[in-house]
């Protein structure tokens, strides 16, 4: 079960693939929880059962999602022991005390509190309700911060010595944790999730106004999540400006391989907007270039000399082929979602934010722009530190645990077969979620609380009558 | 026995683990016992019972998992490779049943399909579990930092007992739970069941004492030897208490007492590993001292787990507290 691939290749396509998988659920997760703070927050204020409504619809589809979060975070957490050993040998004392700080921080917080935020109104009263989901919200954040240090570490290594067996110490806590790179990671990734959720929750109010634009919830998630697209988005380009700025400065062969550039250009490098990258022989096939903008954009200046692949020894440098387009597609989405922001501020100056049908119906397919727009990312960054794990230190190679490749290729068979299944279900069910109107919610059903009410009866009435096809 | 720390830091990922063992291992149990509850009401009562709670219990297990990584990375770095398969197919169990518990409201017709995937993907995590105590217990070959033993090593006919043993002694938590926490006919059928499976543990218990002290010289001198024995002469002693306590309570019609037995047996059994294994933590290949990350690791996390542990323990104490009494059977989801 090697299909003719090595162990390092199927280690790394096994860890790719789980952690995409696993990505995507934080990816609304985060945001998610921090709508539903909101949501609940709005109600206790203004008492406008509108707001409790639309608490009960999207905790129902919090709770599915955050539970596939849950349950393809712990194979993450085994991931490095059983298929990366050598880097968890190796850089185990730096990286893993801020999973450990993770752990203790932020994933007893989430856990311990979603069981209250769930299922505990009834139980506790309005506000400790509000803290536990709060707390969950919290949690969240506080998780992506300590992951996102880890990961930064791995991409811009600091604070930090090298013993005599090749094994990282750490040094410095404080320049381990706020490495070069962590700042802009966190802020980018963060500001993600938050677009992930508004763009979901936007195409779900879309699909409902569209049906029925009279529909009170369905306006008020539109809006929301328009208000969201309009204010977010411009701050995550910038911010991607920025961080694209700071790689450049401690990554300049991810930058190269991102920008496509296989050669230096030392007065004034082209942006090359549209190409097929040839690794192999270190070309650039069907460029379309706006002279010297790459130069212009990366250090403000026309003529300002750049690197390209070539200025690194061919074992150091990064594969553009990847980089190359997942970064195209992350920057398009970029300047797809600000669009939808401008044009639902313009529609939304005319009042026709809730009738105007072609906004609507352009906020369909922008529901999973941010989940592409993620991986895309991840993918940019990650395929751009190859071949290292710990950027310049540890080669990727040199990570692997010593397994057979049978091993690697069989394990990663079953997690392809079981995520297929599994998510494939989860998403499916999410799906039948974000159908059901956001009214279905009966005024006596809220008042038991728990979110069978919420989900199971309307979801399962649909069943019965949309059934058949859509049932398997 | 020398405090320093990494001892403390032995200590605490022993009680991360053990925390673990026991609050997982009542919700898993409550998984492999699904079979002898056909009906879909008792189902979801006892899912019910555990869904407010279960995450928080399977997060200690990533603090297990990611604690070692983090001050003992040397043994993460060999135990789970050398456990590879077990690992993996721990991780594929947990996953169905972690699903399950959201899964099975979303569908009328697939429902039965997550109740199986529940009732596999618990027996399975709980299995390999066993076998992954049973496989350290074994002993791991480990050369210059590396996994140096064959990818079957772990598959033993002494590692499949074990893995037996986790799997009836979960389910006899998982029983004692459900004893604790429902009423009537779902009650009368937990409390039967518990009988059984609390039997069946004692026995396996039994075998896997004898078994032991004979796969490693080392195990033999730390039970049979002085001053050891001293302790280890105790340890039977208040197992035949649990065990007592354990049977009269479930006789008498009590309700919490069946639990805290159950659990004491699971105490005692871990204790009892500890004294086998100490000071190593591989046992045969690596002590805790060697095994330990550089002092600096450890002391930055220990800031953090000395002030946060108890934290943590206060607000997942709160939760239980909430979600206390038996559960409502008109109640509905959750
Ligand atoms: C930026 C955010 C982010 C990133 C990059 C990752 N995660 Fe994650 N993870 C979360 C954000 C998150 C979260 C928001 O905290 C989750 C998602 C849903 C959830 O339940 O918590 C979570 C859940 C989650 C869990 C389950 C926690 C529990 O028991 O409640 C584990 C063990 C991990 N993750 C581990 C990892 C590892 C080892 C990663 C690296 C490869 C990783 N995550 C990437
Ligand atoms: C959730 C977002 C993430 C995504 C989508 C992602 C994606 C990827 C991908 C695609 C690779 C393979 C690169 C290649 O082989 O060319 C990779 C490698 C790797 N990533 Fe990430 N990653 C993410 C987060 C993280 C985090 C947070 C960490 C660590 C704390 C991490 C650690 C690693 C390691 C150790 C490898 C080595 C394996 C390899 O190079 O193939 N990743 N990741
Ligand atoms: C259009 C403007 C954008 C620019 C200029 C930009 C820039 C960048 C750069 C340069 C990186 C790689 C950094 C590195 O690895 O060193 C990156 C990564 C990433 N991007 Fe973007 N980005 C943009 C839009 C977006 C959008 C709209 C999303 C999602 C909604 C997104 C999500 C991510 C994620 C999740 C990563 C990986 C994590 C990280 O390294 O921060 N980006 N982005």
């Amino acid at each position: 079960m090697t299909f003719g691939l090595t162990a390092e290749i199927l280690a790394r396509i096994q860890f790719a693939f789980t952690v995409s998988f696993h990505f995507i659920f934080p990816a609304f997760s985060i945001g998610t929880a921090s709508f539903l703070a909101v949501l609940n927050g709005l109600w206790l204020w203004k008492r406008d059962p509108a707001y409790l409504k639309l608490f009960e619809y999207w905790k129902t589809i919090f709770a599915v999602t955050f539970g596939m979060g849950v349950v393809s975070g712990i194979v993450m957490s085994y991931q490095f022991g059983t298929n990366w050993s050598v880097f968890s040998d190796k850089a185990g004392a730096v990286i893993g005390p801020l999973m450990g700080y993770e752990v203790l921080t932020a994933f007893f917080l989430e856990a311990g509190f979603l069981g209250i935020a769930l299922f505990g109104r009834k139980r506790v009263g309005d506000g400790l309700h509000m803290v536990a989901v709060a707390m969950v919200a919290i949690g969240t954040i506080i998780s992506a911060t300590w992951i996102t240090s880890a990961n930064s570490w791995m991409q811009t290594p600091a604070g930090y010595g090298i013993d005599a067996n090749g094994i990282f110490y750490p040094e410095d806590w404080w320049a381990i944790i706020f490495n070069p790179s962590f700042p802009y990671r966190l802020t980018h990734t963060v500001l993600a999730a938050f677009l992930t959720t508004a763009f979901a929750v936007g195409a779900v109010g879309a699909w409902h106004l569209l049906k029925d634009n009279s529909n009170r919830q369905a306006r008020i998630m539109f809006s929301m999540a328009m208000w969201m697209a309009a204010i977010v988005t411009p701050i995550q380009i910038l911010a991607g400006d920025a961080h694209g700025l700071n790689t450049l400065e401690h990554q300049p062969a991810k930058v190269a391989a991102m920008e496509g550039h296989y050669e230096s250009h030392p007065d004034g490098a082209p942006l090359i907007l549209f190409g097929i990258p040839d690794d192999k022989n270190q070309t650039m096939h069907y460029s379309v270039e706006i002279p010297k903008l790459s130069s212009l954009i990366l250090k403000h200046d026309l003529n300002a000399p750049l690197q390209g692949l070539d200025a690194f020894p061919p074992e150091d440098r990064p594969p553009a082929m990847i980089p190359f387009f997942t970064f195209r597609i992350m920057v398009g989405i970029g300047f797809a979602m600000l669009g939808i922001g401008l044009w639902s501020l313009w529609a939304r100056y005319r009042k026709t934010l809730y009738t105007n049908k072609w906004l609507l119906r352009a906020a369909l397919p922008m529901g999973g722009s941010g989940f592409v727009a993620v991986l895309a990312g991840w993918y940019t960054t990650e395929v751009g530190r190859q071949p290292f794990t710990v950027y310049g230190l540890l080669r990727t190679a040199d990570s692997l645990s010593p397994v057979d490749a049978p091993a690697v290729g069989a394990s990663l068979l079953a997690f392809i077969i079981v995520y297929f299944v599994v998510f494939g279900a989860g998403v499916f069910y999410l799906f039948r979620l974000f159908r059901r109107p956001p009214i279905d919610i009966e005024d006596h059903e809220l008042d038991k609380g728990p979110t069978r009410a919420a989900g199971v009866v309307p979801g399962l009435a649909q069943e019965e009558t949309l059934g058949g096809p859509n049932a398997h | 026995m020398p405090i320093d720390l990494p001892t403390i830091w032995a200590g605490i990922i022993a009680f991360a683990v053990l925390a673990y063992v026991i609050l997982d291992g009542f919700d898993l149990g409550v998984g492999i016992l699904f079979p002898f509850f056909p009906d879909k009401h008792d189902r979801d009562l006892m899912t019910n019972s555990i869904a407010p709670v279960w995450d928080g219990n399977e997060t200690w297990l990533v603090l297990g998992g990611g604690g070692l990584m983090a001050v003992f990375p040397v043994v993460y770095a060999t135990v789970l490779p050398a456990l590879y398969m077990p690992i993996i197919l721990m991780l594929l169990g947990l996953i169905f049943r972690g699903v399950a518990f959201e899964f099975r409201h979303r569908t009328i017709r697939g429902s039965r399909w997550w109740d199986v995937g529940f009732w596999i993907g618990s027996t399975i995590a709980a299995f390999t579990q066993g076998i992954a105590v049973g496989a350290l217990v074994q002993g791991i070959q480990i050369e210059n930092r590396a996994y140096a033993g064959d990818w079957w090593d772990w598959l033993t006919p002494f590692t499949v007992l074990t893995g037996a043993a986790v799997v009836v002694g979960y389910a006899l938590l998982g029983a004692t739970w459900l004893n604790l926490k429902t009423s009537g006919p779902l009650q009368a059928q937990a409390r039967k069941l518990a009988i059984y499976a609390g039997g069946g543990t004692l026995a396996l218990i039994g075998v896997v004492s004898l078994w032991s002290p004979f796969i490693r010289e080392i195990y033999f001198e730390r039970w049979f030897g002085w001053p050891t024995a001293f302790f280890s002469a105790f340890v039977p002693v208040m197992l035949a208490g649990c065990a007592l306590a354990l049977w009269h309570g479930l006789t008498t019609d009590k309700h919490l007492q069946p639990f805290l037995a159950a659990l004491g047996l699971f105490v005692l059994s871990f204790v009892g590993l500890g004294i086998s294994f100490y000071p190593y933590i591989v046992p045969g290949a690596l002590t805790i001292a060697e095994a330990a990350a550089p002092e600096s690791t450890l002391k930055f996390l220990l800031v953090g787990a000395v002030v946060l542990v108890p934290v943590i323990l206060a607000y997942t104490g709160y939760a239980y507290w909430v979600f206390r009494g038996k559960i409502d059977p008109e109640e509905g989801y959750h």
